[in-house]
């Protein structure tokens, strides 16, 4: 059976594990609500602040939810010994890497589109359609990268001791650049403080060398964390 | 070079061979020099003290750790070159089951199936043939009992067609009535052809069940014979 038909076996798992526990509905997505609101408390609720870092403080919700995933998509392998079981049966290295990382991408891109309604209601930020394409393109390639990211430290992490605050410590610096990147990007797409559509394709192809980077990367690399 | 064993080759009925193995966890010795042949259909009792070396004897018959020396052989497999073509037809199960506790007893079972593409036929006749099909198959991992799980994580095995079963204390955790239905199905399953690798601290009923018994004293192996 070919790693990619093993990936999309694995991710289709994953997503189901989630739709059936409900935690995401239950407990990360009123965590993002509730980054989002106290970040409005923390600006003294001044909708021209909060429109204007709006796009920086939708991709901080994100990553900080992004922790919360990773744990769990971990934890969900290691509660009964599922990820060495996986190891055990010689299924590819690569194929659990990409499987948990396409898992990671869809959660990730329903939560940025609740996040960016969230900023819509509680920030008054504005969608423009001019800006559609870019915002698109810039939620996909830096999803891509934040998954690749935490599913390779979230492998590194899973079997350490101490791995709740070591995720943390070793995802948020490598995961600095998709910040800066996708919120300069996704300015452009909303045209905040005056920025140009066209100068957020130059932060999209950062956005999506650093996807592409840590997936190749994670790929390799997977194997070899995960067997120490 | 060894040749691959195949289930209808009755030619091939050596499933592990090894000579002199000598293999290392860090810088302990955790087994040195053991020697065994175990063939088709044997369930082999693996008896010896805490520390001795009978889970890493398993391990080592897995494809997870390495031969420093000796020569050591599984499913025709050298375990020295080909360490990553054992895997895929062996089972390992520890004291945890490889299960997910959201999924149903069928999902899981087809999850593991899936990931050697092993057909539904194949799904079904495992879970019946473990006993877990009917109404159990629907009923969520997390609400099973200690031992329908067990035999969950059997028919997995059986589903993604692993030959060479390892068991490390499986009786471990099982009331009465677990433990006898577990015995039961590691006798039909050899009786169709797996070989099964036990290794327990429950010796009486260990003993009841496994065909020939192996003592494992300081990293080495006795033959202890036939069991009654």
């Amino acid at each position: 059976m070919s790693a990619l038909k093993v990936a999309w076996l694995i991710a289709k798992k994953d997503l189901q594990v989630e739709r059936r526990s409900r935690i995401i509905t239950n407990q990360v997505v009123p965590f993002a609500g509730v980054t989002m609101v106290i970040f409005g408390f923390a600006l003294d609720a001044n909708t021209d602040v909060l429109a204007l870092v709006a796009p920086g403080l939708v991709w901080l919700a994100t990553m900080f939810s992004l922790l919360l995933l990773v744990q769990r998509t971990f934890s969900v392998e290691a509660d009964d010994g599922a990820l060495d079981a996986m190891r055990v049966a010689g299924v590819d290295a690569r194929a659990i890497f990409l499987g948990k990382a396409f898992g990671l991408v869809i959660q990730l891109l329903a939560l940025e589109v609740l996040l960016l309604f969230a900023a819509v209601v509680l920030y008054g930020e504005t969608i423009r359609l001019s800006g559609a394409v870019l915002l698109v393109t810039t939620m996909i390639s830096a999803t891509c990268g934040l998954a690749a990211v935490g599913t390779l430290y979230g492998g590194l992490a899973a079997g350490s001791k101490g791995r709740e605050t070591l995720l943390p410590l070793l995802t948020l610096p490598a995961v600095a650049p998709v910040l800066i990147g996708a919120t300069r990007a996704v300015e452009s797409a909303l045209g905040t403080g005056a920025a140009e559509l066209s100068d957020g394709w130059q932060w999209v192809s950062l956005l999506t060398v650093f996807a592409v980077a840590f997936g190749v990367g994670g790929a390799l690399a997977f194997g070899p964390l995960i067997d120490e | 070079m060894p040749r691959p064993v195949d289930a209808n080759d009755v030619a091939s009925d050596v499933v592990i061979e090894l000579r002199e193995v000598v293999a290392t966890l860090g810088q302990f010795p955790a087994l040195s020099g053991a020697t065994m042949q175990v063939d088709r259909g044997d369930i082999v009792l693996l008896r010896g003290s805490n520390g001795a070396g009978k889970t890493t004897l398993l391990r080592l018959c897995a494809g997870l750790l390495p031969v420093a020396r000796g020569t050591a052989s599984v499913l025709g497999h050298d375990l020295v070159t080909e360490r990553d073509l054992v895997r895929p037809h062996v089972g390992l199960l520890g004291h945890q089951n490889g299960l997910y506790s959201d999924l149903t007893v069928a999902e899981n079972v087809r999850f593991w199936a899936a990931t050697v593409g092993a057909s539904s036929d194949e799904v079904d006749a495992a879970m019946e043939r473990m006993g877990v099909a009917g109404r159990l198959a629907g009923v969520a991992v997390a609400k099973l009992s200690a031992g329908q799980k067990r035999r969950t994580a059997l028919a997995a095995l059986v589903a993604r067609r692993a030959q060479l079963w390892l068991l490390d204390e499986p009786h471990a955790g099982l009331d009465q009535l677990g433990r006898e239905e577990l015995d039961s199905t590691l006798r039909q399953a050899a009786a169709s052809g797996a070989t099964i690798l036990v290794a327990s601290h429950e010796l009486d009923r260990a003993e009841s069940l496994a065909t020939r018994t192996i003592d494992v004293i300081a990293g080495q192996t006795h033959d202890a014979g036939e069991s009654k």
